[in-house]
């Protein structure tokens, strides 16, 4: 890149709540809640940057928030496996060293991707799962509580819905395995929840990705999806970061976080032209949303399902919180 | 129709000081997988069930780091991953923390054909295993006296830090460490177990399919997770090429290596010798790794940055070689 496509625009962040079929009709005492929890954890990010955080740190702040609001799939709220308990995942990771750390197979950590930041910098590994990282969590004497309170009435609710159907979904959107999209039959006035995560960069081109979930409703127990696979639910490089949300086996077929950092690596493209490559020509229809910001402060949050939960801001003063497309004018 | 291409390899990262007739054995072990590839091929059989049956015949040898003379975690028991992907339709299967499944790289591919899910770990896995029906015997099973002895020596490695006088368990030479500062993945390169199995094969149809296996890292803590289960670090396998890497799992995980071959390719127009050229110099910083490729069109290549990988590979030209040093 020319030195004058380089400059720097100065701090951005965006965040997510999980791509899916999020119906349009969803109720207001269901997307008010969400649209307002995604309001509150981008304050908490902007004002992280704000104060010269570090975007490592950042992202770990506003996904630790994300995690412990109910009504995202991560965390506290995290969907069920198909024995009715919980296995969370996360990873982390830092644009500016390529260090990164995972986690999976959670079950009494309160914050996953405070293990999984941990993992980086206190472990010579990358990723410890199930025993092993319980473990690992109790030495480092992080939060842990009783497994009960990660699970929602919700969820509870949600996991019979699914066991009824037989099916192992993204919350409530087509099966996995087939390729038809037809709708599904579960009665489905609730929201889409699929996984959480954040990106930022600060004024000095510093880049970090986190990413979160609980998985999908009605997984087999130790079922891993992308999001502790770094390259597929979470990727950081000194030219962009990204976190990205949907069919855990799409994405990572796909290795879609490090997809849209190869084509601006290898093709030029910009972090727009990469995201959306990636989401619209890459990946089909119906499994992937990511976020990504670039080194110079830009913001793509492309998403090829009915919607994402998603916020961002830039330090011109934009911001946005959003659900569904933005009405195109045709 | 295309021509076939297949190459194997038993880890990256080899101690300069492996005697002789254990060097005749691993090449012996490679060469054997290379004829039950080329067999297997010349039968018609796909690129994803070559890879399987030759990643199956590297575990249940003890000679290298994966099944049966698996490296050992830091509590002397074996947690075994694999990976197996299909180029075809990039559908892949992956297996973490497998105590007890005498073949992980066929847990793998279970996972990835019978399952709706593309990765298995521990508890799930081994259950999954049972519903299967796989081959399941005692995690004493994978253990080898020689490797019980390399686990001592990486924990007075992790104490005694860079002293290495210390005489390699089962080795005949007098296994003085004369490469003092070489290292992989923190342990002493006579202590370290070259990281994973693998097999990468094209089929006459063009078709590349990739699979890797492995005990893991020496004195690993228990839970970890290296980079032979990740699709995109260890494995990869598109429409136009397979990989499989060895060596500093970290290393491979950050610069999603496997997947790099592909998008090189892709992206930058590169033949396959160049993408991984390019990427053993550009992906890996001051991480060790190597790792083994074919293309759609029959070619196959090899690349790594550290001192050693045990390789081999044959084409359906005739040529076939087997190599482990630079």
């Amino acid at each position: 890149m020319s030195s004058s496509e380089n400059k720097q625009m100065g701090w951005a962040i965006a965040l997510h709540g999980g791509a899916g079929d999020i119906p349009l009709s969803l109720p207001p005492e269901r997307r008010q809640p969400r649209e307002e929890a995604l309001r509150h954890c981008l304050q908490i990010g902007v004002e992280a940057l704000k104060a010269k955080l570090p975007p490592l740190d950042v992202v770990e702040r506003v996904v630790r928030e994300l995690e412990n609001i109910p009504q995202f799939n991560a965390g506290k709220g995290s969907v069920l496996t198909s024995k009715g308990s919980v296995e969370m995942e996360a990873s982390i990771m830092d644009g500016t060293t390529m260090n990164c750390g995972a986690v999976s197979g959670l079950t009494t950590v309160v914050n996953a991707i405070s293990l999984a930041r941990l993992v980086m910098e206190k472990t010579p590994h990358i990723y410890l799962a199930f025993d092993g990282a319980e473990e690992f969590a109790r030495q480092q004497g992080v939060e842990i509580v009783d497994s009960s309170h990660f699970i929602t009435a919700e969820n509870i609710e949600r996991l019979k819905h699914a066991k009824e159907a037989n099916r192992v979904q993204i919350d409530y959107t087509q099966p996995v395995q087939n390729d038809t999209k037809k709708e599904t039959t579960i009665a489905n006035g609730d929201s889409q929840i699929g996984t959480v995560g954040c990106v930022a960069v600060d004024g000095n081109g510093n880049l970090a990705a986190a990413t979160s979930t609980g998985g999908l409703v009605n997984k087999m127990v130790g079922r891993i999806g992308d999001t502790p696979v770094i390259g597929a639910g979470t990727y950081a490089d000194a030219r962009c970061a990204v976190s990205a949300t949907g069919k855990g086996e799409a994405i990572i077929r796909g290795t879609v976080a490090r997809d849209v950092a190869a084509l601006i690596e290898f093709k030029g493209l910009t972090l727009e032209e990469a995201a959306a490559c990636v989401v619209h020509e890459r990946t089909p229809k119906g499994t992937v949303g990511l976020i990504a910001v670039s080194a110079k402060g830009e913001v793509a949050m492309p998403f090829n399902t009915t919607g994402m939960f998603r916020a961002c801001a830039t330090e011109d003063g934009y911001s946005e919180i959003a659900i569904w497309p933005a009405a195109k004018i045709e | 129709m295309g021509v076939w291409a297949i190459a194997v390899h038993g880890g990256a990262g080899v101690d300069p000081n492996l005697p002789p007739q254990r060097q005749e054995q691993a090449k012996q072990l490679l060469t054997r997988c290379l004829h039950l590839g080329i067999s297997a091929l010349r039968s018609n059989a796909s690129a994803l069930d070559v890879v399987e049956l030759v990643v199956r015949e590297l575990e249940t040898d003890p000679l290298f780091n994966s099944g049966r003379g698996s490296a050992l975690t830091d509590k002397g028991t074996v947690e075994m991953e694999a990976s197996i992907m299909d180029g075809t339709k990039r559908r892949c299967g992956a297996v973490s923390g497998i105590t007890t499944v005498k073949n992980p790289i066929s847990l793998a591919r279970l996972v990835m054909d019978k399952s709706p899910h593309s990765y298995l770990a521990f508890n799930g896995a081994e259950e999954f295993a049972r519903q299967q029906g796989v081959d399941v015997v005692e995690n004493e099973y994978f253990i080898t006296p020689e490797n019980v002895g390399m686990l001592k020596l990486a924990k007075e490695a992790n104490t005694i830090l860079f002293d290495y006088r210390i005489p390699t368990v089962g080795h005949d030479s007098c296994g003085v460490g004369v490469e003092k500062s070489l290292q992989m993945n923190g342990l002493p390169i006579s202590v370290y177990a070259p990281e994973t199995v693998g097999c990468v094969v094209v089929d006459k149809e063009g078709r590349c399919a990739a699979g890797t296996s492995t005990g893991g890292l020496m004195n690993k803590m228990s839970g970890r997770i290296g980079d032979s289960p990740l699709i995109g670090a260890g494995t990869y396998a598109c429409g136009v090429c397979g990989v499989s890497c060895t060596g500093e799992g970290e290393a491979i995980i950050r610069g999603t290596l496997a997947r790099e071959v592909a998008a090189v390719m892709e992206y930058k127009g590169l033949g396959l010798q160049g993408a991984v050229d390019f990427v053993i110099k550009h992906r890996l910083d001051d991480g060790k790794a190597g790792l083994i490729a074919v293309s759609n069109t029959g070619e196959v290549a090899y690349g790594f940055n550290c001192n050693a990988m045990f390789r081999g590979c044959a084409t359906e030209e005739g040529f076939m070689e087997v190599g482990i040093w630079d």
